[in-house]
């Protein structure tokens, strides 16, 4: 079975209109992370209580909320898991101080006891994350660094195996994903947890992966076709390789949408994360990363007597 | 068959074997994290201070007394955690003076003269650090004792975060969480005072027979009395005995056959307790646990070893008591910084669910792979499957703990496994295309192809690399599925994968040009 043979697009004549979308999403993500003040954190950022009870009998949201009473007005009570579960996640932000004067539990006990005195059933408590201010700050710190470190360590490499350009290329395509990823996110409400940071990693690698496998067959066809522009070339890799990036996004999609409809609900916002992460990526290898490497690699060719006094000062200041 | 091929065939062999024996039996081999599991996970923070101000309080009532008995009649304040002056030293005697307290406490404090019979003494920076490290290394020993004797198997109790008075404490498989928490986090000061006025209800009373003043050597705590409910006892600041005397303790029922606590000293304290039981018979001495009076028996007589407090325990309450003055005091009090359960039927959950998501995710990687790549199809799921298996090895055997996002990172192994082949096929069909022999179309495919799988797993590495080293639990639980994925991945896709092809040439004739893929 083939899906495609010998495929023949000009990809880079659309570089232009996939920017500009690129660009539309990523705006629209960001305009809407501005307009609520923020994005989602989830209790292991932001801190807070997160209790997920089970009850016996089958027993709706709005009884937790009424049984809550004043509390209700910050908490956020939903559903958790399939409606046969008979489960229930209520979350609640964090009274300032709490972790200092050893009242971290205080919020949890009195949401136990609201539901206790309102006689909504008989429950029990299968999850609790009751996180302080110290520990969010500490988790949102090594989350952006552990971030930043492992794409930065990317970049030096494909910057010493290819071109800077090219590493330039794969790093903007990673933060493209990774943004397009967090809007996609704020849009379907879900919170940005540990796990789906980890997620969100997994993404990046996976872009940069794509990406590399481009470049490589890009360097591959430079040594035999020396006479072609860069950009003939360039597309001719994506090309090439258009097969295997469609055939390896759709089998990796395939066992995440497993992971996503059968990963149980702990794993759903980390699967989200990935099916969006999959297609953006691989969009982004065919229509992101090349683009940029393009524009990038072919400046100091062009000479332009700016571009060339700058590097002749360079020379001259080493 | 050919002698090189049986070579790689053995390797093949004896890898999966080695893989298959690690994990083997996987119930016992492969440990699971708490999200798996069930159980509790804390942060808590050791108050540092604490202990930093208990030393300065030490040493400047251990001046004040000494002092005294060099008939130097000062008064000490503590003014900051490190800090604290000595007041009204007669101008006559300050040189007696400044001998007395340098020897006393110069090891661990500097002390200026600030003139007007004052002396100011503040704590060298280095003790500072060091009781600091000690408070928390002798925390964690602490807890560690607790939990052992409450008997859960494979805790965790280590230093953690970025700051150096964070302790993780992990309890697998626990239930009761708020007895554990009442037991790890109880300070267990004991202290025998003598008492010299009280129990009275307010403190005002107390004070009427030295003038409103409470005296320095004194001290007003409040605790409980029979038939006063709340009550206030005017007691010695320095105890007779400690906890640090105690050589056991265990639950016991008193005269009225309610729950109590009975302790034995060891015989330095035994020494002690004797010598002040028998000066001050007919008086009554407080226990007084963590800064609260629990009762104040009278001394009817002298006492060595033994002792008792009673209260209002419940039998569990009283074991419990028991359990933390075995186990020592906390040098500092401890507040919980995070706190996360998961119930055990959760864990079963997810790992069903994880579970059943790989073999899914498997089965429709495997089914779309056999139809678009026919035979060579299998090769990939072989080389995927034995990816798996390996990776399973490389966790029992480093210990490393599987949990959810481990899971996920296996799933995301399947994902790459797959990619390495995809990417040898499209490009063993391109070399078929240009009119190869099916062996050299599966030399050249791979040959091509290596440099990228390397480039694209170098790239991976460091990211799962510098995940693990900056990132905390679940991430870092993924990152080491990932690490170990991505080698096992370049042994399979690269060396495993072509030799099933070589394997399965050496069946055909030496010019075939055909290939199921």
């Amino acid at each position: 079975m083939r899906f495609l043979s010998n495929p023949n697009f000009n990809f880079l004549k659309w570089r232009w209109h996939a920017i500009a979308l690129s660009a539309i999403v990523i705006l629209a993500g960001i305009l809407t992370v501005v307009a609520r003040g923020g994005l989602p954190l989830g209790v292991d950022f932001s801190g807070g209580t997160v209790i997920v009870v089970q009850f016996t009998q089958p027993t709706g949201e709005d009884r937790v909320r009424q049984a809550l009473g004043t509390m209700s007005s910050e908490a956020s009570v939903q559903r958790f898991g399939p409606a046969t579960n008979n489960a229930i996640l209520i979350r609640l932000p964090l009274e300032p101080g709490a972790d200092q004067d050893n009242s971290l539990s205080a919020v949890s006990e009195r949401v136990e006891q609201a539901l206790r005195a309102a006689n909504v059933g008989q429950f029990s408590v299968i999850n609790r994350e009751l996180v302080g201010a110290t520990i969010g700050r500490d988790l949102q710190q090594k989350g952006i660094w552990a971030t930043l470190t492992a794409i930065g360590g990317i970049l030096v490499y494909i910057a010493v195996r290819f071109r800077f350009g090219f590493a330039v290329g794969a790093v903007v395509a990673t933060f493209h994903d990774i943004l397009v990823t967090l809007a996609f996110l704020t849009w379907f409400g879900y919170d940005l947890t540990l796990n789906v940071v980890a997620a969100i990693l997994t993404i990046a690698g996976y872009s940069v992966n794509d990406t590399i496998v481009v470049f490589d067959r890009v360097r591959e066809n430079q040594r035999i076709l020396r006479r072609e522009s860069l950009d003939t070339i360039v597309n001719q890799a994506v090309n090439q390789t258009l097969s295997r990036t469609i055939i390896t996004a759709g089998t990796t999609f395939l066992a995440v949408v497993s992971l996503f409809l059968f990963g149980g609900e702990v794993l759903r916002g980390f699967a989200f994360t990935m099916l969006v992460g999959i297609v953006t990526g691989t969009y982004s290898t065919i229509f992101i990363a090349s683009a940029i490497a393009i524009l990038l690699s072919k400046r100091p060719a062009v000479s332009s007597p700016q571009g060339a006094r700058s590097v002749e000062a360079r020379r001259k200041r080493a | 068959m050919q002698k090189n091929l049986r070579w790689k065939l053995l390797v093949i062999a004896a890898v999966t074997g080695l893989s298959i024996w690690s994990f083997t039996p996987p119930s016992r081999k492969i440990a699971l994290g708490l999200d798996l599991k069930g159980g509790a996970h804390f942060v808590l923070e050791v108050k540092t201070d604490d202990a930093v101000r208990l030393e300065t309080e030490t040493t400047s009532e251990q001046l004040r007394v000494a002092a005294k008995e060099a008939n130097i009649a000062i008064t000490t304040r503590v003014t900051g955690l490190e800090t604290f002056l000595a007041e009204g030293v007669p101008g006559g005697m300050d040189q007696q003076f400044r001998v007395l307290a340098d020897q006393l406490t110069s090891l661990a404090f500097t002390r200026e003269a600030t003139g007007g019979g004052t002396h100011t003494f503040n704590m060298r920076p280095n003790i500072a650090v060091q009781r600091r490290t000690e408070a928390v290394t002798q925390s964690i020993q602490t807890i560690e004792r607790r939990i052992n004797e409450l008997g859960v198997s494979e805790p965790t109790v280590a230093p953690y975060g970025s700051t150096d008075n964070q302790i993780l404490v992990q309890l697998p498989g626990l239930s009761d969480i708020n007895r554990a928490k009442n037991i790890i986090g109880q300070t267990a000061v004991l202290e025998l005072t003598l008492v010299e006025a009280g129990p009275a209800a307010d403190q005002a009373s107390l004070l009427q027979a030295f003038n409103g003043q409470v005296p320095p050597d004194l001290e007003i705590i409040g605790g409980a009395a029979p038939g006063m409910g709340a009550a206030y006892y005017l007691i010695r600041k320095v105890p007779a005995v400690t906890g640090r005397d105690l050589r056991n303790s265990r639950p016991t029922l008193d005269e009225f056959n309610t729950p109590a606590v009975s302790f034995s000293l060891n015989s330095e304290g035994a020494v002690k307790f004797g010598r002040v039981t028998t000066d001050n018979i007919g008086r009554s001495l407080a226990i007084v646990l963590d800064n609260q009076v629990m009762s104040a028996p009278r001394i009817d007589g002298p006492i060595e070893r033994e002792g008792r407090i009673t209260g209002t325990f419940t039998p569990q309450e009283a074991s419990d008591l028991a359990l933390v003055l075995r186990s020592g005091a906390l040098p500092a009090s401890l507040t919980y910084l995070e706190q996360r359960e998961v119930g055990p039927s959760l864990g079963a959950d997810s790992i069903r669910a994880g579970v059943t998501a790989s073999i899914v995710g498997l089965l429709l990687v495997t089914l779309f792979m056999l139809s678009y790549y026919r035979l060579a199809g299998i090769n990939a799921f072989v080389s995927v499957a034995l990816n798996l298996v390996i990776l399973l090895g490389f966790m029992s055997y480093l210990g490393a703990v599987m949990t959810l996002p481990g899971i996920a990172g296996f799933i995301l192994t399947i994902g790459m496994g797959v990619d390495s082949n995809v990417l040898i096929f499209e490009r063993i069909r391109e070399e078929l295309a240009s009119k190869k022999g099916a062996r050299q179309a599966i030399a050249a495919g791979f040959d091509r192809v290596l440099i990228t799988i390397i480039d694209t797993h170098v790239a991976s590495l460091i990211a799962a690399a510098f995940l693990f080293q900056f990132g905390t639990g679940p991430i870092r639980g993924f990152a080491t599925t990932l690490f170990f994925g991505l080698i096992a991945n370049v042994f399979t896709a690269v060396f495993v994968s072509r030799t099933v092809f070589e394997f399965v040439l050496s069946r055909r004739p030496a010019g075939a040009t055909q290939l199921s893929i």
